[in-house]
């Protein structure tokens, strides 16, 4: 994070970083005071943009044409850093002769399969020189040689293993074209792909002038090379898209093209919304990944531990994913202890195995279904927070139980007393079965733990206080349940237990039955179970073995309890101690502070510059050195070339920086992993009043959409009834407040500082529309209608997109509604629907479609009445918007009924 | 003859004069308005520290401002000022005529702090100021600590004094509340504390929440839960920033300074303070932003100079503030003169009488 400071420059887009992240933005403060240029890249001015340099308004979801036009810009002009993109990136490799670019079938790759609305992706391969053995001769497969359908990797949001390291390959073994001349290399592929993203078109879709891309265009390209270094920062104003995994994919082949990765003062800020929401992908909250991004299994493919592990990742390709073997032992030996054996494969049918998509939104529907009986809520609100406040308290209502941990009574433990739909006579309280739960929450003073932040670094809390009264730490209430569910089994034979009984559950508690959660830190980092370090704590990832010889319950954090100290707690000030700051928490992998910096060096290993030194190597010692923990094979010398076909860390030659890849190269074409498309390309959000400027192909033919009667959109582009819901809204946190409420709405001291739910509108948009500053608008969506008081303010920028004025209407998300909070509101989320990237399953909630008009909404049956006149005038039916390819002659609806 | 005329203006050493013989350095603020993100995270620590409850649950309507001034219950508060090109151009233009007046000192190289020396290599590309479409002005305000502050100098209980650190601080148990002190303050900074009668505008105050939250709210508005949330202290007691005289007496540094995550808030010795800002306003020029400007460093003011400074990017009442704040005391002197004039003339007069009846 500190590591901002040495960026020459910083564009923030997607992100309100001041607002949202005030912590963190005073490197960006620090890096602008020692002259760095700041762009703010927002549909809004915020507190963010009156820190920068230079605010660029921009109409939302419409940011891959922008970064597309930059990555022409890029190539075109050979402002390229071309001794880094040669040998750093796969831009010499070359891709399947059967490749169509979406150029060539008008918004489409090729491989898309109308029937399943998702993509084969096996034409867009790696050529390979050996075709033997493979499905498809003349590619390079998945780690199993074959080409898994984008369809079944949807359901398992594959995406999201991606967050250590890139998709497995079957082998490293691609064909180059070092010159970038041949058709068939990235290079060429990427300079066709973006040829027609060009300034004009940003000014036509993105409402940029001219102007302002040159601005920006110079600012990125002048502060890249090997003297100076550019950053890009972004947050979910990129993510929560339906193409939101390939609005960053298309920052990272610009900071591949501009040689800014692997460097200090360069790279992809992922700023994380939370306290430890990195660590909740770490060790994750998802249905489908294991700690350390290891996939979980599913049914029918990974019927055996074999199965699963040739899966994962194949010996034959490069670096260190080919170890995933010894992750995957390591925490089945973690879970199970001394029951994992290498007989019954590590007690691998004790891991349940999906059998589809279980993520947030098909939970809420299957709640609606009758399908789910109880459900727990951990520190989450979604009855305000979640896409589709409505969708989300009515399928509550149908649940048997509800378990509400939190700091207070939250919306969503009290929808079924207080909540809209009480008001509207949808649901009446006397009619909900849920029982409802509420057990108070430790707050994190009263417990000691880790938060893994935005930059994967661990740092320590330690208890200052006990819990008052019946709070618990969640550590102690998951021991707890754990105990007790396997004190009620204790007795059981029955097969389908041995999962719960065969686990680990033996931490030391203090008097009160807190568990202790340095242990639990020293199980994650894992320990030798053999030799004579038996007992002892691994050190790193690599002592990990595949015969049962060590344990750990999360292999990226190896380390971080190494000779048995909580390195979590380091906490040396800033003052004594250089910028990286080593001493100061745990950064996995192995406290490595930058990724791939091997990249920091050029192909020799010296530094690329004076100015930008930061890894190196050292010819004398023969090792990696610099301010950094080197992220590369300590002794392997930039000259070292493996023998042809070595799999492995062995693999990687002296110059292959990106360690994670299977090929050691940074990916500007994605041959595998990206569900949507090897290449980012621009299309319309799920609901947008604008028409796909590009292709006919309207919006993302790979997302993920929910045809049902209570997940309405509004027409889009041209078509009838677009009209009705005019302006794009997108919702948005303030400093003031923390998400959906639940730690700032019940504090005096946060609410009145943002009291009120209000919408913010240009000066333009209220002429239009009558609207006040002070006074109350009604906001109109195919979903719901709301009401908020009106913000009129220049900081909101009509744009002209093609000719024609579009107004954007910005919603704080943080207020619900209910009676317990010091202050309480409409939810900006009821707004929204349900609508989803293909890649990891995030809903689209940073543009939709809406109306305005003045006045407070209607109660009761006539709320409901003025959304489903709304709805009619514009035609809406379960058909609108769900078509997935559109535009095309053969093009065929793929939805269901619900 | 000097000494006594700086007790009632212009530069002098407070904490001297009000003949502490603890010699500490005077203590201050700056505040550079410049580079606050309007986080106000001031205005919540300076709250948390002090127990200073809340102040009322009303959206203002004025930019993301719903604190709206300082006062009892509000020592810190942060002013967002939206402006657009027009605006901005005439406070560029404001701010040249005032370098041409030769306001802001032109630094010398050896005012340079380390912290503060230009980058050996500044940003290529597009470096002009231009005049942008719009920008949001955020400042965080707080009480001055003036050199020569009127609300201590018409205290007739003695409860507001001058600390060795020269701030000047309210003692709650010894306030009778008369009130002299706000009428006094040429800045609007102290107030009474308002108690059940509430805050002014919605009669409804929800006390300090630091025994956690209370039981039982309601839509915008909500009751009072003073009652079930511990009882806001020292009502009709006039109160301000002390800057953290509690804090300083530990040797630590004011809750605002120590929370500001951007260093906008600036606590030390008010000597260097003024000297990083003479830096920084010098260092902005350099780059163009005539706009720049500070407040309260200048010593023959009308409050002798303030402990709080500030660099503005806009004329001071722009942001809320007094463009020429004068302490009550500074016209003592020309008024005993003008009163002394008046009563010669007066005698001359009647002397003249008696003159022309002796006739």
């Amino acid at each position: 994070m500190q590591d901002l400071s040495n960026a020459d420059c910083i564009v923030i887009q997607g992100s309100n970083m001041a607002e949202c992240h005030p912590v963190a933005y005073q490197w960006v403060m620090e890096a602008r005071l020692k002259g760095a240029k700041v762009i703010h890249i927002d549909p809004r001015f915020t507190r963010t943009s009156a820190t920068s340099d230079k605010h660029i308004p921009i109409r939302a979801g419409s940011d891959v044409v922008l970064l597309g036009a930059l990555i022409n810009h890029i190539l075109s002009n050979e402002l390229y850093f071309k001794e880094y993109v040669v040998a750093y990136t796969n831009a010499a490799t070359l891709v399947n002769e059967d490749f169509q670019d979406t150029e060539d079938l008008d918004g489409l790759f090729s491989g898309y399969d109308d029937e399943k609305g998702s993509y084969k992706q096996d034409t867009w391969a790696y050529a390979s020189d050996d075709g033997a053995g493979d499905e498809s001769p003349g590619t390079i497969g998945g780690p199993d040689a074959g080409h898994e359908h984008g369809d079944s990797q949807s359901e398992r949001s594959t995406g999201e293993q991606y967050g250590s390291g890139g998709p497995a390959l079957e082998h490293a073994r691609v064909l180059r074209d070092e010159s970038l001349a041949d058709p068939r290399t990235v290079f060429q592929i990427l300079k066709r792909h973006y040829a027609r993203y060009t300034p004009e078109m940003v000014a036509d879709t993105c409402g940029i002038s001219v102007d302002d891309f040159h601005y920006l265009a110079r600012a990125v390209t002048e502060n890249s090379g090997r003297e100076r270094t550019t950053a890009f920062v972004y947050a979910v104003g990129w993510t929560q898209h339906t193409l939101g995994a390939q609005f960053i994919r298309t920052a990272a082949i610009v900071q591949l093209l501009l040689g800014n990765m692997g460097r200090p003062g360069g790279g992809i800020m992922a700023l994380r919304g939370h306290a430890s929401i990195q660590g909740s992908t770490d060790i994750p909250t998802l249905y489908n990944l294991l700690p350390g991004y290891l996939a979980m299994p599913v049914a029918g493919l990974h019927d055996t531990w074999d199965d699963y592990l040739s899966a994962l990742a194949n010996k034959e390709q490069k670096g260190f994913w080919a170890n995933a073997d010894t992750y995957a032992v390591s925490l089945m030996k973690a879970w199970w202890g001394k029951a994992a054996t290498a007989e019954n494969d590590w007690c691998f049918d004790n891991l349940p195995r999906l059998t589809g998509a279980h993520g947030t939104y098909q939970t809420t529907m299957a709640m609606l279904d009758d399908q789910v009986e109880g459900y727990f809520l951990l520190g989450q609100n979604p009855a305000v927070g979640s896409a589709h406040g409505r969708m989300q308290r009515q399928a509550m209502s149908h649940l048997k139980w509800l378990v509400v941990r939190d700091f207070n009574m939250i919306e969503s433990a009290t929808f079924w007393r207080d909540g809209p739909e009480i008001a509207s006579g949808e649901l009446v309280t006397e009619d909900i079965q849920t029982e409802v739960f509420f057990l108070p929450a430790a707050a994190h003073t009263e417990k000691s733990g880790s938060f893994t932040q935005t930059q994967r670094m661990l740092q320590w809390h330690h208890q200052a206080v006990q819990p008052p009264g019946d709070c618990q730490s969640e550590l102690q209430f998951f021991f707890e349940l754990g105990r007790r569910v396997r004190e009620l089994l204790a007795d059981s034979s029955d097969e389908r237990d041995r999962p719960l009984l065969d686990l680990t559950w033996d931490y030391p508690t203090d008097e009160h039955g807190d568990p202790d959660a340095e242990a639990v830190l020293a199980e994650i980092n894992g320990r030798h179970l053999a030799g004579d370090k038996e007992g002892q704590p691994l050190s790193a990832y690599t002592e990990m073995t595949a015969d049962g010889s060590t344990s750990g319950g999360c292999w990226i954090y190896t380390g971080v309890y190494a000779d048995g100290v909580n390195h979590a707690a380091d906490r040396k000030p800033g003052r004594e101690q250089d910028l990286t700051a080593l001493d100061w928490g745990w950064a996995w992998p192995a406290n490595r502070r930058i990724l791939y910096n091997r990249a920091s060096a050029d192909p020799e290993g010296k530094p690329w510059s004076e100015r930008k030194k930061y890894i190196w190597w050292d010819v004398e010692n023969g090792k990696w050195t610099g301010h950094d923990v080197p992220d590369f094979v300590p002794d392997k010398a930039p000259t070292f070339r493996p023998e042809p076909g070595t799999g492995g860390p062995a693999g990687l030659a002296g110059d292959d920086p990106f360690v994670m890849q299977a090929d050691g190269k940074g990916w500007l074409f994605a041959p595998m992993g990206m569900l949507d498309g090897p290449l980012p390309t621009h299309y319309e959000p799920q609901e947008s009043p604008v028409r796909n400027a590009l292709y006919a192909q309207q919006s993302n033919p790979a997302r993920k959409v929910f045809p049902r009667n209570d997940n309405l959109w509004s027409p889009s582009g041209d078509a009838p009834g677009a009209d009705v819901y005019p302006f794009v809204f997108t919702t948005y946190r303030l400093t003031e407040h923390h998400t959906a409420g639940g730690m700032s709405r019940w504090l005096p001291y946060l609410s009145e500082l943002q009291p009120e739910f209000f919408c913010e509108v240009s000066p333009e948009l209220a002429a239009e529309r009558g609207l006040e500053n002070g006074g109350w608008a009604t906001i109109v969506s195919a979903r719901a209608a709301i009401e908020a008081r009106v913000m009129v303010t220049e900081r909101m920028t009509p744009l002209l997109i093609s000719g024609r004025t579009i107004h954007q209407i910005g919603l704080p998300y943080h207020w619900g509604v209910g009676r317990d909070a010091v202050v309480s509101g409409d939810a900006a989320n009821d707004l929204l629907g349900v609508a989803l990237d293909p890649n990891v399953q995030i809903q689209e909630s940073k543009a939709g479609s809406c109306d305005i008009v003045p006045g407070r909404r209607p109660g009761g049956d006539e709320l409901l009445r003025l959304v489903a006149e709304y709805q009619s005038r514009a035609g809406s039916t379960v058909l609108t918007g769900n078509e997935l390819r559109t535009g095309h002659p053969e093009s065929s609806p793929a939805t269901r009924e619900d | 003859m000097g000494f006594w005329r700086n007790q009632l203006s212009g530069p002098t050493n407070p904490a001297a004069d009000a003949a502490w013989d603890r010699h500490e350095a005077r203590k201050g603020f700056f505040t550079d308005t410049s580079i606050c993100i309007g986080c106000k995270a001031c205005e919540v620590a300076c709250k948390e520290w002090n127990g200073v409850p809340e102040d009322g649950l009303d959206l203002l309507n004025q930019s993301y401002d719903n604190t709206g001034a300082l006062g009892a219950s509000t020592w810190r508060h942060v002013a967002f000022v939206e402006q657009t090109s027009d605006r901005i151009e005439q406070a560029r233009e404001s701010g040249r005529r005032l370098v041409a007046l030769g306001m802001p000192t032109v630094r010398g190289a050896d005012q340079l702090t380390p912290a503060e020396t230009p980058p050996a290599a500044a940003a290529p590309g597009p470096t002009d100021p231009a005049i942008p479409d719009m920008r949001w002005l955020m400042a965080s305000d707080v009480c001055k600590h003036c050199t020569h502050a009127a609300c201590l100098d018409v205290c007739p209980t003695g409860a507001l004094f001058r600390t060795e650190f020269g701030t000047v601080v309210v003692q709650d148990d010894v306030c009778n509340g008369c009130g002299y002190c706000v009428a006094a303050c040429p800045f609007g900074v102290i107030e009474r504390r308002r108690g059940d009668e509430g805050h002014e505008s919605t009669g409804q105050s929800h006390g300090i929440s630091i025994k956690g939250a209370p039981s039982g709210g309601s839509h915008q508005n909500p009751p009072s839960y003073a009652a079930s949330n511990g009882e806001v202290k020292n009502v009709g007691i006039a109160q301000k920033c002390t800057l953290c005289y509690d804090r300083l007496g530990a040797g630590q540094t004011p809750a605002c300074a120590q929370a500001c995550p951007t260093t906008s808030i600036k606590f030390g010795d008010l000597d260097e303070l003024r000297a990083t800002a003479r830096a920084r306003v010098a260092e902005l020029h350099d780059l163009g932003f005539s706009e720049a400007r500070l407040y309260g460093v200048d010593d023959n003011d009308g409050v002798g100079g303030t402990g709080s400074t500030f660099l503005l990017l806009d004329e001071p009442e722009i942001y809320g503030l007094p463009p020429d704040p004068r302490v009550t005391t500074a016209d003592l002197p020309d008024m005993f003169r003008k009163a002394g004039y008046a009563g010669l003339a007066m005698l001359g007069l009647a002397a003249a009488s008696f003159v022309g009846r002796r006739r």
